[in-house]
């Protein structure tokens, strides 16, 4: 009987044993469920195997000026071009030109003669056409996205339709004067 | 207005059109009168249904990942293990959680057999519930074949092969399970669609199992029918019970799958199928093991495949083998004594189906088999007719009130 008085005193002050324990159940048992729910989540993140795939290594020696060759990273198409003169000097001029994300092409191309861009539109991820002679090269003589019409120059940068953002340049470095590794 | 008030109103208007809230509360909550002395044994029905969610949880994380294909299907077990991040914990939940959910849910059918909940007015109640088990052992049956190790494979041919028994079209309906003339690709593929499928199938049967339950209500441990008086909500009042149990029954299962995750699985089927060679000894996984037994006791095909899908179908007649008018095995003291030996028998049956069929094993899978069926067949009758139960209590309260009334139980 001692403990039902206590519980009635404690009852008085608006706190009882009883709230406590309710509380402390419930805080227990919604911080179990948010540990059980994280690892389920985090499944669905890159597994190890697919992380393990993130650098590419490709070689430009074979590549004519002129032309370009598209290779994969992370399961992404990546577009290597081996630009002419007069595309990086129209990519140069252009630095001043009224860009839609302003970027100077030296930003964007590490050695001129080779310019390095994940082949992807940003504007909903569609492949831009330009990689071969026989596609169109929209306006700018870059490239152009058959989707919804977007054109890019010859730095890969955004000219006109709906995309947002220039083509997005990948982390890369010359491993030597021919051998590119991307990631 | 303030805020809460202003939530509570949108909640009630949005009751109003789907009052999913008033089923649910009269389903599983504060609507749903309980008898107030229910024990534990009753907690296993509700970590039953705790132990299918999991299971539906973590089998969708598990099957983003797993390819169903006989040449990418081990592999594919193996990078969920090793590469993808948390699968091995995912998978070893998913793995011993079949056990678990069969622990659990024999314990349910077993509570349901010592204190009489088969009998009337509760026998379709009894029947979605068997129907349950047995969707549940086709289920576990086809994710076991999955990981396309040796015993899945062996597993899924012997299985199969069960069907083969039936005479006249015994061979073509085993083809038609392969989609072939061996268990292969075929095979794994529709295993696997099936067993994403069936656990929606027993969601399903768990409803109308709830739903049933709901008419008479739940059964209690005097197994007298309990007066509105003697009833509590079953929320908050059995909520926290069964939270007590489920926090220990959580303890019990983790310990499984941090330490000991492979005590109930077999080491060979971390070994790929190989459909030309036969692992020794093969032995199915330990929930089907008494019924395993059953099968390899009688030497005849036929008569040993129909023996064993006999000791499961003959449940869905129990309600008229036992008529006794008592449930609660508390008064019946000689259905108590044959209950325990019951149990043991299934035990012993499980033991003898993980041994080889020789010798001291098969002779006792004999005996035990006879005394599964004689239980059912003629002992239960009989019980029904001579056996004198102890004095009820004419309600649940009773017992507690006056003291002096209190049978000897």
């Amino acid at each position: 009987m001692a403990n039902t008085a206590h519980a009635h005193a404690a009852a008085a002050q608006g706190e009882t044993r009883r709230d406590f324990l309710l509380h402390s159940t419930i805080a227990v048992g919604a911080v179990g469920g948010a540990m059980m729910v994280w690892p389920l989540i985090h499944s669905m993140n890159p597994a190890a195997d697919t992380l393990s795939l993130s650098t590419t290594e490709f070689s430009v020696a074979g590549i004519a000026e002129g032309s370009g060759i598209t290779v994969v990273w992370r399961g992404k198409p990546v577009f290597v071009r081996h630009r002419t003169a007069a595309e990086i000097e129209t990519a140069k001029k252009d630095d001043t030109a009224d860009l839609r994300d302003p970027q100077t092409d030296a930003v964007r191309a590490q050695k001129p003669d080779f310019l390095i861009l994940v082949g992807i539109c940003t504007h909903l991820g569609c492949i831009p056409l330009g990689m071969k002679a026989t596609e169109p090269r929209g306006d700018f003589g870059g490239w152009f996205c058959p989707c919804h019409g977007s054109h890019y120059d010859t730095s890969g940068r955004i000219r006109r339709g709906p995309a947002p953002a220039n083509l997005e340049v990948p982390p890369y470095t010359f491993l030597s004067d021919t051998t590119v590794r991307i990631g | 207005m303030t805020e809460k008030s202003r939530l509570l109103k949108a909640w009630e208007w949005h009751e109003q059109r789907l009052p999913i809230g008033h089923w649910l509360d009269h389903s599983l909550g504060s609507k749903y009168p309980a008898p107030k002395n229910l024990n534990y044994w009753w907690n296993f029905g509700s970590l039953a249904l705790f132990m299918l969610v999991l299971m539906i949880i973590t089998g969708v994380f598990l099957a983003m990942n797993y390819t169903a294909h006989t040449s990418m299907a081990f592999d594919s077990v193996e990078r969920i293990m090793r590469d993808v991040n948390n699968g091995w914990l995912i998978r070893y939940m998913h793995a011993n959680g079949a056990s678990f959910f069969f622990i659990v849910v024999y314990i349910h059918i077993f509570r349901g057999l010592y204190y009489g909940s088969y009998k009337p007015p509760r026998e379709v109640l009894w029947w979605m519930g068997v129907i349950i088990y047995l969707l549940m052992m086709a289920t576990a049956f086809m994710g076991y074949v999955l990981p396309w190790g040796q015993m899945s494979f062996w597993g899924a041919t012997v299985i199969t092969n069960l069907f083969s028994a039936i005479p006249g079209v015994g061979d073509a309906i085993v083809t038609l399970l392969w989609g072939g003339f061996s268990v292969d690709n075929p095979t794994l593929n529709r295993f696997f669609a099936l067993h994403y499928l069936l656990p929606f199938v027993i969601v399903g049967v768990v409803v109308l199992h709830v739903w049933a339950l709901h008419i008479p209500g739940s059964n209690n441990p005097l197994g007298i029918e309990a007066a509105p008086a003697d009833k509590i909500p079953f929320f908050p009042y059995y909520y926290a019970k069964d939270a007590v149990g489920l926090g220990v029954f959580l303890v019990v299962m983790f310990a499984v799958v941090f330490w000991l995750p492979n005590a109930m699985g077999h080491p060979l089927n971390y070994e790929k199928a190989n459909p030309l060679v036969t692992p020794p000894h093969i032995v199915p996984e330990w929930y089907y093991l008494p019924f395993y037994a059953i099968l390899r006791a009688i030497p005849d095909k036929l008569l040993g495949v129909i023996a064993m899908f006999g000791s499961i179908l003959i449940l869905f007649v129990l309600p008229w083998l036992d008529r006794h008018p008592v449930r609660s095995a508390t008064f019946r003291p000689i259905f108590k004594i044959f209950f325990w030996v019951f149990l043991a028998n299934g035990i012993m049956l499980g033991w003898c189906g993980s041994q080889l069929a020789e010798g001291l094993p098969l002779i006792l899978s004999r005996v035990g088999t006879f005394w599964y069926f004689f239980h059912f067949i003629v002992l239960l009758p009989l019980l029904s007719w001579v056996e004198t139960p102890k004095p009820l209590p004419a309600s649940i309260s009773q017992p507690v009130l006056s003291p002096a009334m209190k049978p000897a139980e």
